[in-house]
């Protein structure tokens, strides 16, 4: 129905039916039956009352050259519609994390990175970015769904840095999608969130979700290819948690790990707050794997640690985990010497944020320096960089007219999809067909010993691919 | 008793095959895991699941040790659950969170401890310190708990304060939560020659000091409930406590010792489970509450006796249960279902033998 | 099941007592005041130490005047400065006029308490325990200090104790009616507050924005003058019920005394001609406003509609019959993956992709047997066996669904995805995009579920139900059969909670195991607890507060910054509940209908009654206009 108005401001967007009580019922009929087209597609035609040029170039360029044309190189064909913000107004982009509950220590250091991004890079075309209250995804396919739902609710929003938990993704990412805008998750690494590297999308995939976090099935192989052919151990068994990610990460790495043509003895499940692993790891046991890949967090992941070498028939096997127990905590435990962890790389070094400018020391000294403490969890880079793109996007896709920005929601997806060699914190950034934008590069480090852990982190031994 | 016939036969023929089923089907898992044993090609084995594996004699004594040492814990819970339903009839759903505060404090008190040097030089005197710190933590816990939400419900019909204990039980856990966050608390490293595997049967040491001191307590505890005054006046209010006061003994006074003993064996328990495991959580307290609910009723609740062998039979069911029974019978990753595996044991003893293993049958009018 | 107690009603309650006297202001129970003292100054060391007044910081209630965190460390001691001054009277016992004492009794029970926040602003100062505590930050102590110096925030948190427990204190002092509206004003506000998303969509949906426009500062709570605008209408407006509630109540005790035979015209079940009219306009504003309403609160709605169900089918079991099920969350899962293999086409081994309806039969089917099949075994069981075996079937129905052994079916711990939404007869699809066409779908089955409850509990089986609910030997000595009532509200309330599920799948288009946590089926008993065992009308505003305001175990509520403290309210409820009111927020119908009208009559008259006593001894501060009957 708002198809044939330009949208001004998301406020303008509900058409009450003040007078037609007497037709409530053919109303209540035609609010069902306009499912989920009529109040949340943004205007469509709004293309036709801009003026004419408006193809994009083929090289995204983030500069904002003066033009004569207002919309100059703005990106973007106008088909799914246009944002304008008012003078005065902000730029409205939010955050979807999990910060609440025992998920928090993921999602808060990804919100903050988002909060570090949005200070670093300053006003876009003269317009501050809004970040509005911080949402929740609850780690929940609910939580995600009813956060998705507050944000598209405000038609201003051009796109949100989330969600931290896959499960929220799935169904967060079709109602955000679906609202024309885009989706850039910092720290979700299931496969059917995009897809598996051969052109097969996933199950959950939409168009508009992009992430800059790796995908699950790389570091599976990367680990995978390690255990075999550098460490030449062919028989390993894997250990999750229950938790989607954990389960899906095993299963993938037993994958990739009969693929090189090793042998998966076995994949067990525990269950979160399991202190006693002396079952599960004698059901391991009984294949004598030479190599156990348990990518699970702590605690449970201590006991594991702690609690192998004490059983028969693991005396001997190679302990092995994923970024998950890659916190000081655990390292610092005697258990842990020894032990081989995959993960993205976090060799940040030197690269700098292009956006920004900024690199991960600097970005670090200003987290410590707004929240007292260094990141809980691995992906505030990641947040940081998919902040910038963010915004990289919407400054790429908007020009000033009258006072006000105007931002092109295609254009924001069209910059989104055509990253190519962005450079980030976390590395090269390049955005392939299906949204996955990292650079894909896992890393395999020592734990040599528990006095240096510095060392440790620092102790790549295997680069992948 | 008045059913209908009709009725009787039909919920009852139900329950009769449900005990045979899960009778069958522990016995087949049995039989088969026995045919493994014997020969691991056995083909009725192999018949019943064909990727069967084996298991040594030595991992078979470990899950055992496991099982027990676990189950001591449990059981040391389970006192606590079965003093106050022996003495209130109604079950303190909260209880497993003294046991967690119990286990929070001596991370707490441990780790600064360490922090001062003194855990790694005098490592006995400071668990001492610590066993005693938890214990009167977790006594104040409960004693407070009983005063402040139980007392006023004396005499309420039995479900209500049972929906208290519950609403108790989510308050303590969330209140460790909002208190002290999220993050596990992690005891010090014990030393070398507790963790080590002793020569002893090759048992780690700190599982035997667990089963040893799961021991004494519970001798100190028989010791205090039959032959001391304070458990001569606590059997006669469990017996009948109207009766206990007009013989002169002060009824609340007594619910309060029973409370405060309870705690302080959740506190022992608490500290064995950080020796054991090293972390603990918030959320620690409430499946081993529940699990030790369920040994007090499998040993028969109100029975102390009872209510150590029923830990230690949940314990060694949940340890070895998955790979003796379940996974012969051709159950995948079995030990995923461990949980569930305790619970069925709390399920099929209730089925079988409703007042559990060393239970008195109750007046049938005591059901409800 | 006891009276609703109402002190005043209590205290009052006859005749006003001849000896009506005044005590010494200094007249005070010193060890009393000590000790509630004590207790408030744990209580509010252990809110400013749960983190709860910074992260709620950020919410405001009056916009530059009051944050949602400063309120958190301000109620106490208001609630407790007015409850240390409250006695229990009984009957023949020397009554005594409120006045001056107790407002300074609550103000040195605030001092007392609010030393605790002093004390903590001097012990953040000067030690760091952050360690264990994570709340001993400095942000607290920003807070606490109101960014002045320390010694600043160390006094004026004395100033405010004494402010507050005075005027908790005062609560005493200026008559039961007064403090009737103090109480109804400070509600009003507070809900105007919290309800401030609900209140600018409902404005935009009729198009008076500018209404919400002026109450509110933009996502920052009230504007100063609304909030006094409120405030002043919900006085004139309290005023104006009670007066008409009295003028009522006198008709009613006048036409009782005149006729004594035809003061039960609404008994018996059927409904009056007025109550009629009130039930037809609900139901047609429950249909009309979710069309006004943007898709946040449908979206709100939605989710207290789950709950709702979910809780209408617990209130069946818990409620009516008296089984205490803490597995409750089994149903609700069975119901959601049923529908979700049967019409994913994601379902891993079995997708016939059968349209939801049909589905829901099967799914229905399953429900009612599963509640078969855990009810059998435990329904012969002593209550608390039977609470702790339930949770146990629960946990073992979760720990399935999530197990590797039977992800062939279930897909394990990644869920069932691309669930499609629910096709209505070919005619429209509800799918969770959009919130509106849910509710509706979701109105519909509250309705089938209210009505079901409703038939039941007035039929032969609903009796039977309560009389094993309130003593199951007797009920079974009246030859009631016990075991197949038992059962029959096993299966009636699995398979409305399986309705919940199956609408849930659908609408959220995915499902997985960690939705079905032990924690659901609290929520849903404390739900049902509060808002009133075995009444429909409580159960369902039970979940509209709860779940509306607080959120579920995994839905936020209106209210996102308590998602942290979600859990520990509810339990502290619980507690606070069966201590305080174990009926619940409403009481069953079954205690209204068992009194007589005329007793009810006579409640009312005797509150009136009450309240002119109150006032007329104490000199209001504030005027009551009621009207003198």
């Amino acid at each position: 129905m708002n198809r044939f108005g330009i949208l001004t401001k998301a406020r303008q967007k509900r058409r009450g039916i003040p007078l037609l009580l007497a037709l409530l019922a053919v109303f209540s009929l035609l609010a069902m039956s306009c499912g989920n087209d009529d109040d949340d597609a943004p205007a469509a035609p709004e293309a036709t009352a801009a003026p004419e040029a408006t193809q994009a170039p083929a090289a995204p360029e983030p500069t904002e050259a003066p033009a004569p044309d207002p919309r100059g190189d703005a990106l973007g064909d106008g088909s799914l519609g246009i944002v304008t913000v008012s003078t005065g107004e902000g730029i409205q982009i939010r955050s979807l994390n999990a910060i609440s509950g025992p998920v928090a220590f993921l999602g808060l250091p990804n919100q903050r990175g988002v909060e570090l991004a949005i200070a670093d890079y300053g006003d876009i075309h003269g317009f501050s970015v809004d970040l509005g209250t911080p949402l929740d995804d609850l780690c929940s396919a609910e939580g995600g769904q009813a956060a998705a739902q507050t944000i598209v609710a405000d038609e201003q929003v051009i796109g949100v840095v989330g969600t931290s938990c896959s499960g929220a993704a799935v169904a967060a990412s079709p109602l955000v999608t679906q609202a024309g805008m885009v989706m850039i998750s910092p720290s979700n690494t299931s496969p059917a969130l995009t897809s598996d590297f051969e052109g097969n999308p996933g199950e959950s995939y939409n168009v508009g979700y992009y992430r800059t976090a790796h995908n699950d099935l790389v570091q599976g192989a990367a680990m995978a290819n390690f255990v075999f052919s550098e460490l030449g151990i062919s028989a390993a068994a894997a250990l999750h948690d229950g938790d989607p990610y954990t389960q899906g990460l095993a299963q993938a790495f037993s994958n990739a790990y009969e693929e090189v043509g090793g042998t998966t003895t076995g994949i067990v499940g525990i269950n979160k707050g399991d202190t006693d692993m002396v079952p599960a790891l004698t059901e391991l046991a009984t294949g004598s794997p030479g190599a156990l890949f348990f990518p699970i967090f702590p605690p449970e992941g201590d006991h594991v640690a702690a609690q192998a070498p004490t059983v028969s028939g693991l005396e001997g096997t190679q302990l092995l985990a994923a970024d998950g127990m890659l916190v000081d905590g655990f390292l610092e435990l005697a258990d842990s010497e020894g032990m081989y962890f995959s993960g993205p790389d976090l060799r940040f070094g030197s690269n700098v944020n292009q956006g920004t400018g900024r690199n991960a020391d600097q970005i670090l000294a200003a987290y410590e320096a707004a929240y007292g403490e260094l990141p809980s969890a691995a992906f505030w880079g990641h947040s940081y960089d998919a902040a910038t793109l963010l915004l990289d996007a919407i400054a790429a896709a908007s020009w000033v007219e009258d006072g006000d920005l105007h931002i092109d929601r295609a254009g924001v997806r069209q910059y989104l999809s055509e990253v190519s060699g962005y450079s980030g914190v976390t590395g090269s950034l390049s955005c392939d067909d299906f949204g996955d934008c990292a650079s894909q590069k896992i890393t395999v480090i020592h734990h040599e010993s528990a006095a240096d852990i510095e060392a440790s982190k620092n102790n790549v031994v295997y680069a992948y691919p | 008793m008045q059913l209908t016939a009709k009725q009787r036969t039909r919920v009852d023929w139900f329950l009769t095959i449900l005990r045979v089923a899960a009778l069958v089907l522990i016995g087949a898992g049995l039989v088969a895991f026995v045919a493994q044993v014997v020969d691991s090609n056995n083909p009725f084995a192999r018949w019943a699941n064909p990727d069967a594996i084996n298991l040594t004699g030595r991992q078979f004594r470990d899950l055992v040790v496991a099982g027990l040492a676990q189950g001591a814990m449990y059981g040391l819970i389970a006192l606590g659950y079965s003093m106050v339903y022996g003495v209130l009839g109604f079950i303190n759903f909260a209880h497993g969170e003294v046991f967690m505060i119990g286990a929070v404090t001596g991370a707490i008190t441990s780790s600064k401890l360490a922090e001062a040097g003194a855990w790694e030089d005098n490592f006995v005197l400071c668990l001492l310190l610590v066993v005693v710190l938890s214990m009167v933590v977790c006594t104040i816990t409960a004693v407070i708990m009983e005063r402040v939400a139980y007392r006023p419900l004396r005499g309420k019909p039995r479900l209500i304060p049972l929906i208290t204990s519950i609403g108790v039980s989510f308050f303590l856990q969330n209140f460790i939560l909002v208190l002290l966050g999220p993050g596990t608390k992690t005891y010090p490293r014990m030393p070398e020659w507790l963790t080590e595997k002793r020569t002893f049967l090759e048992i780690q040491g700190t599982r035997l000091l667990v089963l040893a001191a799961a021991a004494v307590a519970m001798v100190g505890l028989w010791y205090l409930v039959e032959r001391t005054k304070t458990g001569k006046a606590m059997r006669a209010v469990a017996e009948d406590a109207e009766i206990a006061s007009l013989m002169g003994i002060d009824v609340n006074r007594v619910i309060v010792k029973t409370f405060a003993v309870g705690g302080a064996m959740a506190g022992v328990a608490g500290i064995l489970w950080g020796l054991l495991f090293n972390s603990v959580l918030h959320t620690a307290g409430f499946l081993p509450g529940i699990k030790a609910f369920s040994a007090a009723v499998v040993g028969g609740i109100g029975n102390l006796g009872g209510s150590m062998a029923g830990g230690l039979t949940i314990g060694v069911a949940e340890s070895l249960g998955p790979l003796v029974i379940l996974e012969p019978l051709g159950v995948s990753g079995p030990s995923q279902l461990r949980d569930a595996v305790a619970f069925s044991v709390l399920i099929i003893v209730l089925l079988v033998r409703p007042s559990g293993i060393f239970g008195e049958r109750l007046p049938s009018e005591e059901r409800t | 099941m006891t009276a609703v107690a109402d002190p005043m009603a209590a205290s009052t309650g006859d005749t006003v007592p001849e000896t009506v006297r005044r005590r010494r202001v200094l007249d005070q129970n010193w060890r009393e005041l000590l000790k509630v003292g004590a207790i408030l100054m744990v209580g509010q060391v252990f809110i400013a130490l749960s983190g709860m007044p910074v992260s709620f910081d950020r919410r405001l209630i009056i916009d530059p005047i009051l944050s949602l965190g400063y309120l958190s460390l301000l109620w106490l001691p208001l609630v407790v400065g007015y409850a240390v001054g409250r006695e229990q009277a009984l009957e023949g016992m020397m009554a005594y006029t409120k006045g001056g004492r107790e407002v300074l009794a609550g103000a040195i029970t605030g001092v007392l308490g609010n030393l605790g926040l002093t004390l903590l602003v001097v012990g953040i100062t000067h030690f760091d325990i952050r360690d264990p505590l994570v709340n001993w930050s400095p942000q607290l102590l920003e807070l606490l200090e109101f960014e002045q110096s320390v010694w600043f925030g160390a006094l004026i948190w004395l100033g405010i104790g004494a402010a507050t427990g005075a005027a908790g204190g005062g609560l005493h002092w200026v008559g039961a009616r007064n403090r009737r509206t103090v109480i109804t004003v400070i509600a009003a506000v507070s809900s105007a507050a919290v309800l401030e998303s609900v209140i600018t969509d409902l404005a935009q949906g009729f198009h008076i924005e500018a209404v919400a426009n002026w109450l509110y500062a933009p996502k920052r709570g009230l504007t100063s003058p609304a909030a006094a605008v409120v405030a002043g209408a919900t006085i004139l407006a309290v005023n104006a019920i009670s007066a008409l509630r009295a003028r009522a109540a006198h008709r009613l005790v006048s036409a009782a005394e005149a006729s004594p035979t035809e003061s039960g015209s609404t008994r018996g079940g059927r409904l009056s001609p007025r109550r009629l009219a009130g039930f037809a306009l609900t139901v047609a504003a429950v249909i009309v406003l979710p069309l006004f309403l943007g898709r946040l609160t449908n979206e709100l709605l939605a989710n207290v509609g789950l709950f709702i169900l979910l809780a209408l089918g617990l209130n069946i079991i818990v409620g009516l019959a008296g089984i205490l099920d803490l597995g409750y969350v089994a149903f609700f899962a069975v119901g959601g993956y049923s529908v979700a293999v049967l019409t994913s086409p994601g379902s891993p081994r079995f997708s016939p992709e059968m349209p939801w309806i049909g589905a829901l039969f099967i799914a229905m089917l399953l429900a009612g047997l599963v509640g078969l099949f855990i009810g059998a075994p435990v329904i012969r069981m002593r209550g608390d066996y039977l609470a702790v075996v339930t949770l146990g079937f629960g946990e073992i129905i979760r720990i399935l669904l999530l197990s590797d052994w039977l992800s062939g079916t279930f897909n394990g711990a990644q869920g069932i995805i691309n669930i499609p939404g629910v096709e209505i007869f070919g005619l429209t699809t509800v799918r969770g995009f959009e919130p509106r066409s849910v509710l509706y779908l979701v109105l519909f089955f509250c309705a089938i579920a209210i009505y079901v409850s409703w038939r039941l509990e007035n039929s032969r089986i609903g009796r039977a139900w309560m009389a094993i609910r309130e003593d199951e030997s007797v009920a079974e000595a009246m030859g009631v059969d016990t075991v197949s009532a038992k059962l029959m509200a096993f299966v009636t309330g699995a398979v409305l909670g399986s309705f919940s599920g199956a609408i849930l799948s659908a609408k959220v288009g995915s499902i997985f195991p960690h939705s079905f946590a032990i924690i659901v089926s609290i929520v849903i008993l404390v739900v049902v607890i509060f808002g009133g065992m075995g009444n429909i009308a409580g159960v369902i505003a039970g979940a509209a507060v709860l779940i509306g305001v607080l959120g579920g175990p995994n839905q936020p509520g209106l209210l996102q910054e308590f998602a942290e403290f979600k859990i520990l309210i509810y339990g502290a409820l619980l507690v606070w509940m069966m201590l305080q009111r174990s009926e619940g927020l409403i009481p069953s119908v079954r205690r209204a209908r068992e009194l007589h009208t005329d007793e009810l009559n006579q409640d009312a008259w005797l509150r009136a009654q009450a309240d002119e006593a109150d006032d007329a001894s104490n000199p209001g501060v504030l005027d009551g206009q009621g009207p003198r009957p």
